[in-house]
């Protein structure tokens, strides 16, 4: 069990594990967190997950981990993880099962007051357009040919099919495409999961949510961003469905075999990984990209509903009711990236579960209009609470493998959320404040509590002192639909 | 019940036991079945029958629970018979085969993503066989 004696305190926001603690790191581990979020992070082993993915063959510098981390299975979530290329290993565990869970943003110059007495029937539209809940299909179902053209081209397949617009492209990580994606290296039981799922919100924490720009603190960056204080904004939470599930499943389960080849130790079987160059490697990289694309396909048909949800509600009630994309990130990624490491440029593969890239001004790949701004961060509190839009910095591409957070971060387990709230009384509450509720199962729901979470004010404000991130924007939830 | 549900901050995990190994894998898909909330139709019973083969027990177990999984998810099936013959030889290839029993899932709580293979070791105790398993809901 970790200690806080265990730690060098390298700030009020920042502390280090050394890779001394153990015998098997191959380098520290390095907790954006204030004191008061570390205690809470020690109630559980996230930190003994980071001190196990310090363990990981290749790894470059430190295991980073930010204040809305907590326990997963294996990696910690709210974990980012660098390897060398090409040799050093890739670790199907270290991305996740919901592979490119993420949050896309969309903003409007819908005012509050115009949209108020529409509000009831947005969310009850919002609700039907936006399928959602435990075993609920999309809104769109393809032949596994089309689904491979989809995984192969990502949000160029929305745009070829009339669901998305260039603007949605531009202002989405890697514009919406992984490149190297190989649907021939994802299964027919992913692809079978998938098929039917393709603009659907799924379960759990996911949602769609009608929000209010509340206040900005950088006028400049949230009229670059395309956010206006006062007016409403859209944020949706998913990832790959039933087909990413799967393919981390295949690859967790293939690499058991592939650890043992390669004569890889680990402490941990859901840590497994293989040599990105290897064959094994090649292969889930190949089908982790076509997930990643399913994804992004996933959310810009939940997109599209939502643009519909808007345009039934208030086309011809107001002069301009559009949606406009402000940006679309990822929280569970592998991506290969290039970072500066003791003065040298180096290419590395940058595991990232429950972690967001957080890229600053200047860094190729964002779209020309952040290239002053850096790219924006999003940041969705718990049920009811605030949202964060920020922008990356410098220093994230210094000192956290430029990424940031994702979220608030569970404190709280599902059980006893389930056991301490009750998912009718947290509705009535949230209503009793003005949010339109659209929940399928008052358990999920329960499970869901703010509570449970850490409190995303706390940890915006931790990787903001770290200087990893900068504000723009906070939101407050309007309407939250979720299955 | 042979099982209990153990704290985990983000997911859902089960601790299960039994008196030999056939008996674990047939209670850990009990204790999934019970985790979900999962409530099954009187009639018309169904049968299904696959069989897998892995290079250890927790593997073999790994694949087992997701087929059940995939069974939920594209089936609405679920199973509450479950006939299993299991060869898990020390340096040996573990095989299993199974006969299900089941019907239509009528209600549920919660869908399980993925069964995972953190923590799992399936290990002897005064109780018999035990494993912990981590589930991705």
């Amino acid at each position: 069990m970790i200690r806080i004696q265990d730690l060098i305190r390298i700030s009020d926001n920042e502390w280090e594990i050394p890779q001394s603690l153990r015998g098997d790191m191959r380098g520290p581990v390095r907790i954006f967190a204030t004191r008061k979020l570390l205690e809470q992070i020690l109630g559980d082993k996230s930190l003994e997950q980071a001190v196990n993915a310090s363990t990981l063959p290749g790894l470059v510098g430190a295991v980073v981990v930010m204040p809305d981390m907590h326990q997963g299975y294996g990696f910690p979530i709210g974990g980012v993880a660098a390897t060398r290329f090409p040799h050093g290993v890739v670790s199907p565990g270290a991305i996740g099962y919901d592979i490119n869970c993420g949050v896309r943003l969309l903003a409007s110059t819908i005012e509050m007051d115009a949209a108020l007495p529409h509000l009831d029937r947005l969310a009850t539209l919002l609700n039907q357009y936006c399928p959602s809940g435990v075993g609920v299909k999309g809104v769109v179902h393809v032949n596994v040919p089309e689904l491979d053209r989809l995984m192969r081209a990502g949000s160029r397949w929305a745009l070829k099919n009339g669901y998305a617009r260039e603007n949605d492209l531009t202002r989405t990580e890697e514009n919406g495409c992984m490149e190297g994606a190989d649907p021939a290296k994802v299964s027919a039981r992913a692809k079978t999961r998938g098929r039917e799922q393709i603009g659907s919100v799924g379960a759990g924490n996911h949602f769609v949510e009608v929000d209010l720009v509340e206040s900005i603190l950088d006028p400049e960056t949230a009229a670059v961003f395309g956010l206006h204080q006062g007016c409403l904004a859209v944020q949706i939470h998913c990832g790959s469905r039933g087909l990413g599930h799967q393919v981390c499943t295949d690859y967790v389960q293939d690499f058991q075999s592939a650890v043992k080849r390669y004569g890889i130790e680990l402490p941990d079987r859901e840590l497994v990984c293989a040599p990105m160059d290897s064959p094994e490697g090649q292969a889930y990289l190949g089908a982790m990209r076509a997930a990643a694309n399913f994804a992004f396909v996933n959310r810009q048909l939940l997109a599209f509903s939502a643009r519909r949800a808007f345009e039934e509600t208030f086309a011809g009630k107001l002069k301009n009711w559009h949606l406009i994309q402000v940006y679309d990130i990822c929280h569970n990624m592998g991506k290969i990236e290039t970072h500066a490491v003791d003065g040298k440029q180096v290419k590395v593969c940058i595991h990232r579960k429950g972690a967001t890239r957080a890229f600053g001004p200047g860094i190729p790949g964002l779209p020309p209009e952040f290239q002053q701004t850096g790219q924006p961060v999003l940041v969705p509190g718990s049920m009811g609470t605030a949202s964060w839009v920020l922008a990356g910095t410098e220093t994230s591409m210094l000192r956290s493998w430029g990424s940031s957070c994702h979220g608030a971060g569970r404190t709280m387990s599902r059980s006893q959320a389930k056991h301490d709230f009750r998912g009718d009384v947290l509705r009535r509450e949230l209503e009793g404040r003005g949010i339109k509720i659209r929940a399928g199962s008052m358990s999920g729901l329960a499970e869901e509590a703010p509570e449970a979470y850490k409190d995303v004010d706390s940890v915006v404000e931790t990787v903001v002192a770290a200087g990893i991130v900068r504000k723009v924007a906070r939101l407050r939830p309007l309407v939250v639909v979720k299955g | 019940m042979p099982f209990e549900e153990l704290s985990h901050t983000a997911d859902w995990s089960l601790r299960i036991w039994a008196a030999d190994l056939t008996q674990l894998f047939a209670e850990s898909a009990r204790g999934m079945n019970a985790l979900t909330g999962t409530k099954l139709a009187e009639s018309p019973r169904v049968q299904r029958t696959f069989s897998a083969s892995a290079e250890d027990a927790e593997s073999l177990l790994v694949s087992f629970l997701s087929e059940l999984v995939f069974f939920a998810e594209q089936e609405t099936l679920a199973f509450d018979k479950i006939e299993l013959k299991i060869d898990a030889r020390e340096g040996q290839s573990c095989t299993l085969s199974a006969t299900l029993s089941g019907a239509n899932i009528l209600s549920l709580n919660k869908s399980i993503k993925a069964v995972t293979f953190h923590n799992m070791q399936i290990h002897q105790t005064e109780r018999g066989y035990e494993v912990d398993i981590v589930f991705d809901v």
